[in-house]
């Protein structure tokens, strides 16, 4: 068991290696094919000398072969050096140390408060039908979903409401409506209703006969839950004013900041995939064997 | 047809309808500016009042639906000919090509969807006529909304690939393209329609989230991002309710799609 877990990491660590390595050149080549991207505003300041406008576009210079530069940032993030941001003129490195809490507070939270109302919803509605219990999940969840993220963030702003209240509502509806139709389906199974004209408790079938069926299914969407919410943090930072990884990409983007760019994205995606992949490694051990 | 789906049916049927005659409908153009009532509040001459620069709210709310309501469904069916042709296409070729479309999935599925749609849009010109960021909005979410449809439409063709009645189309001689357009594409189409479908309520959140952000239409242009964006400036509801309205329409026109997609669609 233990070669065979460790056989699917090592082919896991490879495959996200390989598409973290992909994203970044495909971010790079984005920025790099973006309109505009050559241009930079202080070329236009009619203060600078010539000399001074040609070093500020010398500048660029190492960034218009995408290729070369890619090889360069990742010579240099081998080495530790992330770069520069172009935008606020700081390394990259010390920009992510100090943003990046601000992003694990907002999302973390959010998540957690997501799923603690989401589930505990789903187990009510399903372990007792009342109607009244139903209405509520299924009006709830589908007018959160109705409501785009961004729209939510703002409403945070007007009701003076933390960040990570919006993420958990723009989760919370994801994790509802899945875990509740699998919650459903494991509860209709012959062998639960057996379990019940048998006089079993509520507690003891959810915990033996419910949560095995529907774990490893939620388990997954936990590891899709952490991609959501990295996404959500793009509105509701910028929009909340938190000074997080999601206000940074905002920034970067605005303002075609190749090497800011390049790492958020590889960043994102390594969250990404290693949220997935330990889903994925977590059901796996966890899925009962055969002897 | 239970009851509450003839009902979601009736809802986007008379917001399209209403949308399509905003002509005679709206008692203004969407940029005609009553420059007198500036912020006013709703009156029989503006059911629904006025914005901070005196546009009719009603008349863009109406004009506004029409795009966002016509245009998604434009970048739904890009994102599915994409997906068709990335998902469908590969795994129905198998090999390399079926190797590297899913790599190529896999690759724009580990990006979240928001943070890719938000980072190309701020990358691409903003400061363009109304009419070309409505075209790169919309372009841009069917060029990018493609990934999860495809990692559909490449297992349902995967199978396809391996099904009885295929292998026995190629023992009898039959190969290429004719195989694919009489056996293989007409098993798809349920597929492609679902993720169609699917992939409209999607996209008109998306270009919401976009507008709210200033990254969608540009003005005068209203869209239902853009008039969304309008909540910014908001101090109260109760004083000013009917700000609400663009808010409110599309809670009722997104419900009505997810009634319209059954159940099996919506949870896959």
């Amino acid at each position: 068991m233990f070669w065979e877990i460790a056989r699917r990491v090592g082919r896991r660590l490879g495959m996200i290696a390989t598409l973290v390595l992909l994203g970044g050149l495909l971010s790079a080549t984005m920025v790099r094919l973006a309109p505009g991207f050559d241009a930079d505003e202080r070329e236009l300041d009619p203060t600078l000398s010539v000399e001074s406008v040609q070093a500020i576009h010398q500048s660029r210079a190492g960034e218009r072969n995408v290729l070369s530069f890619y090889r360069k940032y990742l010579f240099g993030a081998m080495h530790g050096d992330l770069g520069t941001s172009h935008a606020l003129g700081q390394p990259v490195r010390s920009l992510l140390r100090e943003r990046w809490p601000v992003t694990l507070r907002v999302a973390g939270l959010g998540l957690l408060l997501a799923w603690i109302i989401a589930s505990a919803m789903a187990f009510i509605s399903c372990m007792w039908r009342h109607p009244g219990n139903e209405i509520l999940g299924t009006t709830l969840s589908g007018a959160f979903l109705c409501i785009p993220a961004a729209v939510l963030a703002l409403l945070s702003v007007i009701f003076n409401t933390p960040g990570y209240l919006a993420i958990a509502l723009i989760v919370f509806p994801k994790i509802y409506r899945y875990s509740r139709n699998l919650l459903m389906k494991a509860y209709a199974l012959p062998h639960i209703t057996a379990a019940r004209s048998r006089g079993l408790g509520e507690a003891r079938i959810l915990a033996w006969h419910v949560l095995p069926l529907a774990g490893p299914q939620m388990i997954a969407l936990a590891g899709i839950t952490v991609s959501i919410a990295l996404g959500a943090t793009i509105p509701v930072e910028s929009l909340c004013g938190l000074p997080g990884i999601g206000q940074l990409a905002w920034q970067a983007a605005l303002s075609r900041d190749l090497p800011l760019l390049v790492n958020l994205t590889v960043l994102v995606t390594l969250v990404t995939l290693l949220a997935n992949s330990g889903a994925d490694v977590m059901i796996h051990m966890l899925r009962p064997r055969s002897v | 047809m239970n009851t509450a789906r003839k009902l979601a049916y009736g809802v986007v049927l008379a917001v399209c309808a209403a949308s399509l005659a905003a002509n005679w409908l709206a008692p203004a153009g969407y940029a005609k500016q009553f420059r007198e009532v500036p912020g006013a509040p709703p009156s029989p001459q503006h059911f629904l009042g006025t914005d901070e620069i005196g546009r009719d709210r009603f008349a863009r709310i109406l004009y506004g639906t029409r795009i966002s309501l016509l245009l998604a469904p434009a970048a739904a069916l890009i994102s599915t000919l994409l997906a068709a042709l990335v998902g469908g296409l590969a795994a129905y070729v198998g090999g390399v090509w079926l190797r590297l479309a899913r790599g190529f999935t896999d690759l724009f599925l580990s990006l979240p969807w928001l943070f890719l749609l938000i980072t190309v849009r701020a990358l691409m010109p903003l400061n363009v006529s109304p009419l070309m960021s409505v075209f790169i909005t919309f372009l841009i979410l069917g060029l990018l909304g493609w990934a999860a449809s495809a990692r559909v439409l490449s297992s349902s063709a995967d199978a396809l690939r391996n099904s009885d009645f295929v292998l026995q189309a190629r023992a009898s001689g039959l190969h290429g393209s004719r195989l694919f357009l009489i056996h293989v594409l007409p098993n798809l189409k349920p597929v492609l329609y679902a993720q169609f479908w699917i992939s409209i309520p999607v996209f008109i959140l998306a270009e919401a989230n976009l507008g709210v952000l200033g990254l969608g239409v540009a003005e005068p242009l209203p869209s239902w991002g853009s008039l969304l964006r309008e909540l910014e400036g908001l101090i109260s509801f109760r004083e000013e309710p009917w700000r609400l309205v663009p808010l409110l329409l599309l809670i009722v026109v997104m419900t009505s799609f997810q009634l319209l997609l059954s159940n099996e669609e919506v949870t896959a």
